[in-house]
């Protein structure tokens, strides 16, 4: 393999980690605080449809990153306001969130279906960029990635070292103490379930936007559940939601590379490899913790505050 | 740490009239209530008579509905646990309100104003831990204490805000009588900084011990006050519950009977990091008598109740024997047809379903041996029947024909699911901690089953850290401490001092250690 299709490969890995990781992360964050939201795969495909539709419209990939960041933050606050204002089961209100979400994406997107736009701007600095190897791959990806990875290390230091953040823990693990010391449990998992769906929305809008130039209907194709997962498998720690997304995101480039070059093996068998891999790989890192001290101790539980 | 004002005319706090309803239920009516600076006020009362509620609204988890709350002679609305706090008022809650997954210092960061950052609180927990002779590890986390060590966790966070008025909530509850005489020092000590505080319990002597003047509450009524000093525990249980306590009546001089349950030689590996394991614990006894097994929580009494249960099967050279029947490789339904029956430490979610109503819960534990069981198909008239039997001989208080049994208080609860059992006549009963955090009527009520049990001729195990139960009933004592268990020692031939000792492993004359 020569260097440049060798860079080419990594730059479509890091391409294709890049939604999973953005909505695991807001994921992580919702379920940090104790709430388990599987509309994640709605989220996402509203922020596809509306981003897509918003850059269109306007021609700028930014407006429409925003247009997508807020439509996840709407379908969250539909969520958030049944699960914690009303205390309504979030297992259901979730899986009801997705196929609303799925269904709705469809309804409005149906007039963008077909159409085409250019491709979000990748930076570009001279010297720097043109460097072999790693040029494009540190110098040369679009917002959306540098986006992402700023909101890893910044959650990753919320969670870690801020007193807000110890605060959101702590309702994750025992909202009920958490209620007794006077820390407002509804509000912290209302902001948490926002942050969740701005990022499964800023998602969306990369998948429409940046990774494919077009909107299709169910374009998320699932992303949102393996997200889910990612964020049980990393167990619940930032930096590792960025390892597993990076490696799913890489067996599904490479099985797609082996696939191209005809092994011989079933091609279902072979788009089955990414998820095998991710869930052995992020076994054998979970299986060294027999406990998984940060696994959310109250992670689904409704909270109503006595009155 | 400021030293505080001394004493004034004006009580710290004074509330007055206060009434709170939730609904149509009057859970506080119109109750008075003074608390001076550098003096310890008893708010005493059973189970559901209101003290909870009361100690809530003073620390602003609930807002009176009627009534005015005064702190320093200023009248205040404290409408969160922030407000409370900013006003000189901590609490140190019966169940602890920790957080597990944080660590110590995490945990005393939660309450304290922002601004502070994490390295200056390391040093204040240390101060604190110091002048109050509270040892803290900062960096541990909270999952892996005892019980002792997270009721210090919970005091220090308390303190580090510099209150001048302190709620306890039932703080002995957990602790062994050296730890309790540890927390009275520091609780003296705090006393004599001018602090105020708010003692809450239903152990008497406790009160008499360490305060000035106690509230006594009933049906959420304030039925008088009183100078606990200048009462006896039998006269304060009196006011307490309105009617005189009756005394255990011990079943006197008996010949003792058969070996009921035999256990030998259990060992087992802990499975979890912190976890405690067994070692070659043996134990035996005879129809007739209640053996007690003392011991701090986490010593392994937990692992040791369920290798007797069956709920975990001990390998190796184990051996258990229950009325004659050899029992090691049994599970527990194959022992409870044996003659055995089990009561498990907690209540709600492992002796019963809190969502099940109480004949469901009834047909859980006795489907094989009661008879409600036909064809595979559950027979609930039985179980109905049942159900009632025990709610009637052991005056179990309730709503409703058959309700769920998270609706019922801890102690009739508590009375169910023992009688539940008792009333299968059992041969072997084992139950673990069965008054922890029940009314003092409830648990005379419970002891007394458990002493008539044991006069039928059954052998009665009693695991309990509670060393006043254990000499009220047992007739002989072993402690279990680090998964081993002493022999046992006649009651009548021993102390308590030299029990508590065994439980702080240490030999009498020794300083205790610290168990984890």
């Amino acid at each position: 393999m020569s260097p440049q299709v060798f860079e080419l490969v990594l730059l479509t890995i890091v391409t294709a980690s890049m939604p999973l990781m953005i909505a695991a992360l807001g994921e992580l964050v919702a379920e940090r605080a104790g709430v388990l939201n599987l509309g994640v795969e709605g989220m996402m495909i509203m922020g596809a449809a509306i981003g897509f539709a918003a850059a269109y419209l306007s021609g700028s990939p930014f407006i429409g990153a925003l247009a997508g960041i807020a439509a996840g933050m709407a379908m969250a606050a539909l969520f958030g306001l049944l699960t914690i204002g009303l205390a309504i089961n979030q297992v259901a209100a979730g899986l009801a969130l997705t196929i609303f979400g799925v269904g709705l994406s469809g309804l409005l997107g149906s007039d963008f279906v077909g159409l085409k736009r250019e491709g979000s701007p990748h930076l570009y600095v001279p010297g720097l960029s043109d460097l072999p190897l790693i040029g494009k791959l540190v110098f040369g990806e679009d917002g959306f990635v540098y986006a992402g990875f700023l909101l890893v290390a910044l959650a990753a230091l919320f969670l870690g070292r801020s007193r807000a953040g110890l605060a959101l823990r702590a309702v994750g693990d025992n909202p009920h103490s958490a209620h007794a010391l006077g820390l407002p449990v509804r509000r912290t998992r209302f902001l948490a379930v926002l942050f969740g769906g701005a990022c499964a929305g800023l998602a969306g809008a990369y998948l429409s936007l940046a990774y494919t130039p077009f909107w299709s209907p169910g374009m998320t194709a699932g992303r949102g559940w393996i997200a889910l997962a990612l964020v049980v498998f990393a167990s619940w720690r930032p930096w590792r939601v960025v390892l597993g997304a990076l490696l799913f995101g890489g067996a599904t480039v490479l099985q797609l590379h082996a696939q191209a070059a005809s092994l011989g093996l079933p091609g279902q068998l072979m788009s089955a490899v990414p998820y095998l891999a991710t869930i052995l790989a992020l076994m054998a890192l979970s299986a060294g913790t027999r406990r998984n001290a940060a696994a959310p101790a109250a992670l689904g539980q409704t909270f109503v505050a006595p009155r | 740490m400021d030293v505080l004002n001394g004493q004034t005319s004006i009580p710290l706090l004074s509330m007055r009239g206060i009434v709170k309803r939730f609904g149509a239920f009057t859970a506080n009516d119109h109750i008075d209530l003074d608390a001076r600076s550098g003096e310890a006020h008893a708010l005493i009362g059973e189970n559901g008579a209101g003290k909870s509620t009361l100690v809530k609204m003073i620390y602003g988890l609930l807002q009176p509905t009627e009534g005015t709350i005064a702190v320093a002679g200023e009248e205040v609305r404290l409408a969160s646990p922030r407000e409370a706090r900013a006003r000189g008022i901590g609490m140190v809650f019966q169940h602890f309100s920790l957080f597990d997954n944080l660590t110590v210092a995490e945990n005393i960061a939660l309450v304290l104003p922002p601004r502070e950052g994490m390295a200056g609180l390391r040093a204040r927990i240390a101060a604190v831990s110091e002048r109050y002779g509270m040892p803290l590890e900062p960096d541990r986390e909270v999952w892996s204490l005892s019980a002792g060590e997270r009721q210090r966790i919970e005091i220090a966070r308390c303190l580090l805000a510099d209150p001048r008025l302190i709620i306890l909530d039932e703080p002995t509850s957990v602790l062994t009588p050296q730890e309790s005489l540890r927390l009275f020092e520091t609780l003296d000590r705090l006393k004599g900084e001018g602090r105020a505080l708010l003692y809450i319990s239903h152990k008497l002597e406790e009160v008499r011990r360490l305060c000035e003047s106690a509230t006594i509450l009933r049906l959420g009524k304030k039925v008088g006050g009183c100078d606990p000093r200048a009462e006896s525990p039998r006269s304060l249980a009196a006011l307490m519950v309105g009617a005189q306590i009756a005394e255990i009546r011990a079943p006197g001089e008996r010949a003792p009977g058969p070996e009921r349950i035999v256990v030998e030689n259990v060992s087992i590996l802990s499975g979890e990091i912190h976890g405690v394991g067994l070692d070659h614990v043996s134990l035996s006894a005879r129809g007739g008598e209640v053996v007690g097994i003392a011991g701090i929580a986490g010593n392994g009494q937990a692992e040791f109740f369920e290798i007797l249960s069956g709920e975990r099967l001990a390998g190796g050279d184990a051996f258990i024997r229950i009325d004659g029947v050899p029992c090691g490789a049994l599970d527990i339904t194959r022992r409870r047809l044996a003659g055995a029956a089990f009561v498990p430490e907690e209540r709600n979610g492992h002796a019963a379903a809190p969502e099940f109503s109480l004949s469901e819960n009834l047909v859980l534990s006795r489907h094989a041996t009661a008879g409600i069981v036909r064809r595979g198909l559950i027979d609930y008239d039985r179980a109905r029947q049942l159900a009632q039997a025990v709610i009637a001989a052991f005056d179990v208080r309730k709503a409703g024909p058959d309700p769920a049994a998270r609706t019922l208080s801890g102690g009739n609860l508590q009375k169910f699911v023992i009688g539940r059992e008792i009333l299968s006549q059992p041969g072997v009963l084992v139950v673990n901690q069965p008054t922890w955090g029940v009314d003092a009527a409830a648990c005379a009520a419970i002891r007394q089953a458990l002493v008539d049990l044991a006069a039928r001729g059954a052998a009665v195990l009693l695991i309990s850290q509670d060393l006043d139960e254990l000499f009220e009933i047992c007739d002989r004592i072993a402690v279990m401490r680090q998964g081993r268990l002493s022999a046992p020692l006649a009651v009548r031939g021993t102390t308590r001092e030299e029990i508590g000792l065994l439980m702080a492993g240490a030999a009498p004359g020794e300083t205790p250690s610290h168990a984890h």
